[in-house]
């Protein structure tokens, strides 16, 4: 679509011929897109597209049969899970992945982005600078009054900000968040939109998602996926009125 | 009240320290004949292993089935040093060989093996005995854990390599003493072992080092890395997603775990007098696990009680009905996981401390304790 | 270790001691299966597998020592009766045992691995209190004694052949029920998705009884081949577990064909290599052999690169 040959150095996510196959089967088959700094880009497309499985390519989850990822100029292909996360990138899953057995004060500490090492979680102090940062993202994420609350007796909504705010945190450059209103009540998703919106700002963002009213309020360009390859990228509007993509997705 | 949220000690673990202490440095002492308190120092040393396997298994969810090993190792570099000092040329001069372990020259051997020579030194050897075992469990540690080797694969690769450990030094008797072990020790630095005061002295160490290591393992549980265990044993990829490399975490839980049993195996040597591969092989590494579940699988005091209770009670079968000890042992292990998952502590934590608050409370007095902040 | 003998020695002694190994290698199919089938498919560790093992070894002993009593005409054939005897007892003891302690335990595996190790030490206590510490041997019906002079070097012993022939029959059985039968196919569904498969009418709490009955039932004819190569004690089992654990683990837990390529493996490293050096050498080296293997390769030989 936008197939200016730039220098992969001024994207911040460039992903080029990106393949996996389980057993023969290429759940992504030679997938390329770009994003650039402080775009927020929404990946949509029917079951079994590869979405989640991009993402995991992409945090390191899975490994690629071929291709390259570039973020920032460095092969996220070849870097442990870890690692991926210190060069700057954030993951939220699709069910919400949190510690049930901590407080939601301790789930949010885990991911503040200090001691990561051995050496450094031993030493590691609950100074101020920690405990206002979490009182500050708890604040954004309507957490406040359960800090101390195990983290299990959340509802699922809750569940879902508080990984969002364990991200948030962790204040990664490119985050990607995998259906982030997915089996939330209406209340719950305006009140998330409304977080979203808010920080996604200064950062880049990948999203997965279904619901189309939401996708059309944030998204700046969309890529839509079918059988693990790349069906249409553009605009809301382009994507909309591309007949490729109404014959699979949105004619159904 | 932010402020003072995460203390070193709550108020309730000062408690359980202090009444710990008693126990182990008064009222044993006082209490008991030298034979009696000698035995109590011997199960002591099995609390070691327990203690390791809460940080590794209650906290970390790390259960390895393989803990004698580590036990049996420091209690073999203490042996092998104790061993040597008791084979002087003048103690062995009927042997074809003289100055080296009996054993060996009943097996034809007739030069020390070199694994043996670091032994002659005090020092050297002290270092040994936590090294060795440490260092084996980085990298068996290392090798597991980097390949995301978790659960019951690790469970039973553990149990096979205490296996292997086994047969290992029954076969190889020339070098290690065979299945009798190594016996007859007598001195360390020339300091008679065997002595009552000797055997008194040896218990107020090894009380004060269990003291020792669960100051250690409080202070692992109350900084971030325990809690980052507990992350890790609920949701490990989150864990991994958030920036930490979980082998490493993995790795420092399970060489603290081999850590504690080391020392507890050096300080059995010490206070029973061998060591023998029937507390390396798996049913004595599985039987430590069950002294950790007794106690609660992630109360670090709960390890101690929960050994002594377990090995007061084998002791106690084992002297009048010991046909139905193996019953009882079997038993224990299934209640504990089907009725008791928490152990001797969740009963104190769910049921004693309420009580005494409402005791307390109906006393007049505000009750001191929240049942929730008790010693986990 | 190998420089004092000729090539061709070596061959004749490898294929006399692999055939010496058949015994071992059926109990440990028979064994593993059992477990593979428990484990790979229930996801339960089992630790008193090996005391499933020797109550079939102590119901064969039983029936053995009736037979020569009562029917010392019938002796002949006095093992064929054992082997389903133990089938059934150990068959029926699991059930028992799935549904008082397992079926309590799912998605709990390390504690079902103690609470089956607790099993394992009443059912040994069991043992010793209903037969004596001593071991008992039974005598092998005449036919099964002797050995087939195969080439001037090699000789095969008979009753190897017969329970290398039965451990096959009773793959094959399992192979196909697992993969023909509707049994099978619940199971599978089971594993596949619990909450589906109830929800489509499946009874997965009876399904999960048979699997661990079958599974267990399996062990026992293990515990009937066991007492070819060796006397029945009631601590016997446990030496055996260990070794079992890695077979599944080392085939792949959920692949039945690996198990039995593993075992194979396995059985025939520790018996070859027993020719050539003492036996706890043996296993140590065949053991250390496959810890490191899987320390290398976790995931066993035989599984499939899937989606996680």
């Amino acid at each position: 679509m936008n197939a200016t040959p730039t220098p992969a150095q001024d994207f911040l996510l460039s992903v080029e011929d990106l393949t996996v196959s389980f057993d023969g089967f290429k759940a992504v088959n030679g997938v390329n897109f770009y994003v650039d700094p402080n775009e927020i880009r929404v990946i949509i497309g029917p079951n079994g597209a590869g979405k989640t499985t991009v993402l995991d390519l992409i945090c390191g989850r899975t490994r690629a049969t071929a291709g390259s990822i570039r973020f920032r100029g460095r092969e996220l292909t070849r870097m442990s899970e870890s690692d991926i996360v210190l060069a700057g990138v954030g993951r939220k899953f699709q069910n919400p992945s949190i510690y049930d057995d901590l407080t939601v004060f301790e789930n949010l500490e885990i991911s503040f982005p200090r001691g990561r090492s051995v050496w450094g979680a031993l030493r590691f102090r609950r100074d101020a600078e920690v405990r206002d940062r979490i009182h500050e993202v708890a604040e954004m994420i309507f957490l406040k009054e359960h800090l101390q609350a195990r983290a299990e007796f959340l509802s699922h909504g809750q569940k879902q900000w508080l990984e969002i705010g364990m991200l948030l945190i962790q204040d990664p450059e490119l985050l990607m968040l995998d259906e982030p209103v997915a089996g939330m009540s209406v209340s719950e998703r305006k009140k998330t939109a409304e977080l979203l919106n808010r920080i996604i700002r200064n950062r880049s963002v990948l999203v997965i998602e279904h619901d189309m009213k939401f996708v059309e309020d944030i998204a700046h360009r969309v890529t839509v996926l079918h059988q693990g390859k790349v069906l249409s990228e553009g605009s809301m509007e382009h994507v909309k009125n591309d007949p490729k993509v109404v014959e699979v997705y949105l004619g159904h | 009240m932010m402020q003072n949220d995460n203390p070193f000690l709550t108020r309730l673990d000062w408690l359980s320290l202090a009444l710990l202490a008693a126990l182990l440095l008064v009222a044993f002492p006082l209490g008991l004949d030298t034979f009696r308190l000698n035995l109590v120092g011997k199960y002591l040393t099995y609390a070691f292993v327990a203690l390791g396997l809460v940080i590794c298994w209650g906290y970390g969810g790390i259960l390895s089935l393989g803990q004698g090993l580590f036990f049996g190792l420091g209690g073999y570099c203490m042996a092998m040093f104790l061993k040597l000092e008791a084979s002087t040329v003048e103690n062995t001069k009927i042997q074809s060989t003289p100055g080296i372990p009996d054993f060996m020259d009943w097996n034809q051997i007739t030069a020390l093996p070199w694994f043996w020579q670091p032994f002659h030194s005090l020092a050297l050897t002290l270092l040994l005995v936590v090294a060795v075992p440490v260092a084996f469990a980085l990298l068996v540690g290392a090798a597991m854990f980097k390949r995301r080797v978790s659960g019951v694969y690790f469970a039973i690769i553990t149990q096979a390599i205490a296996a292997i450990m086994t047969i290992l030094i029954v076969g190889q008797q020339g070098y290690t003493g065979g299945i009798n072990g190594i016996t007859d020790l007598r001195t360390l630095a020339g300091w008679d072992i065997r002595t009552d005061g000797a055997k008194l002295l040896l218990y107020f160490v090894n009380a004060a080092l269990l003291i020792g290591c669960i100051l250690v393992a409080q202070s692992v549980r109350r900084s971030k890395l325990g809690r980052i265990l507990v992350a890790m044993r609920d949701k490990e990829d989150r864990v991994r997603f958030s920036g930490y490399a979980v082998a490493s975490f993995k790795i420092f839980a399970f060489c603290l775990a081999a850590g504690f049993s080391a020392i507890g195996g050096a300080m059995f040597t010490l206070q029973v007098g061998f060591m023998s591969p029937s507390f390396v092989g798996i049913t004595p590494s599985i039987e430590m696990v069950i002294y950790a579940a007794v106690g609660g699988r992630t109360s670090l005091f709960g390890a101690v009680y929960g050994t002594l209770l377990v090995n007061g009670a084998k002791t106690a079968f084992s002297e009048s009905f010991p046909e139905l000890w193996l019953f009882g042992l079997g038993a224990l292990f299934i209640a504990v996981v089907l009725a008791f998952p928490d152990g001797l502590a969740g009963l104190v934590r769910n049921r004693l401390l309420p009580w005494a608050g409402r005791m307390l409370a109906r006393g007049g007095k505000p009750a001191p304790v929240r049942p929730g902040m008790v010693t986990k | 270790m190998f420089g004092d003998y000729s090539l061709s020695d070596l061959g004749s002694i490898f294929v006399m001691q692999g055939f010496a190994g058949l015994i071992l290698f059926s109990v440990f199919v028979l064994m593993a299966l059992g477990l593979a089938i428990i484990f790979g498919q229930m996801g339960v560790i089992n630790m008193a597998h090996g005391e499933f093992m020797i109550l079939g070894a102590y119901v064969t002993y039983l029936t053995a020592t009736f037979f020569q009593n009562h029917l010392p005409g019938l002796f002949d054939a006095y093992f064929f009766v054992a082997m389903v005897l133990a089938f059934l007892a150990a068959g029926a003891l699991g059930m028992a045992v799935e549904w008082l302690l397992i079926r309590h335990l799912y998605r709990r595996p390390l504690d079902t691995l103690l609470a089956t190790w607790g099993l394992s030490l009443i059912l040994q206590q069991a043992y010793r209190s209903s037969f004596g510490a001593r071991e008992v041997g039974v005598d092998l019906p005449g036919w099964m004694i002797g050995s087939l002079q195969a080439t001037e070097t090699i000789e095969i012993q008979i009753n190897g052949l017969f329970i290398m022939a039965l451990t096959v029959l009773i793959t094959i059985a399992v192979g196909l029920m697992m993969f023909r039968s509707r049994w099978g196919q619940q199971v599978r569904a089971v594993v596949q998705n619990r909450v589906m498969a109830g929800a489509v009418g499946i009874d997965t709490g009876r399904v999960d009884r048979l699997t661990f009955g079958i599974g267990c039932g399996i062990a026992g004819i293990a515990g009937s081949a066991f007492t070819m190569i060796g006397s029945t004690g009631p601590t016997s089992g446990q030496l055996y577990i260990v070794n079992t654990f890695l077979i599944v683990v080392f085939g792949g837990a959920q692949s039945l064909l690996g198990t039995i390529a593993s075992a194979f493996t396995i059985s025939q490293t520790q018996s070859t290599l027993e020719f050539f050096t003492s036996g706890s050498m043996a296993s140590v080296i065949t053991l250390l052999g496959v810890v490191g293997i899987l320390m290398l390769r976790p995931q066993g030989l035989f599984t499939l690169k899937i989606r996680r």
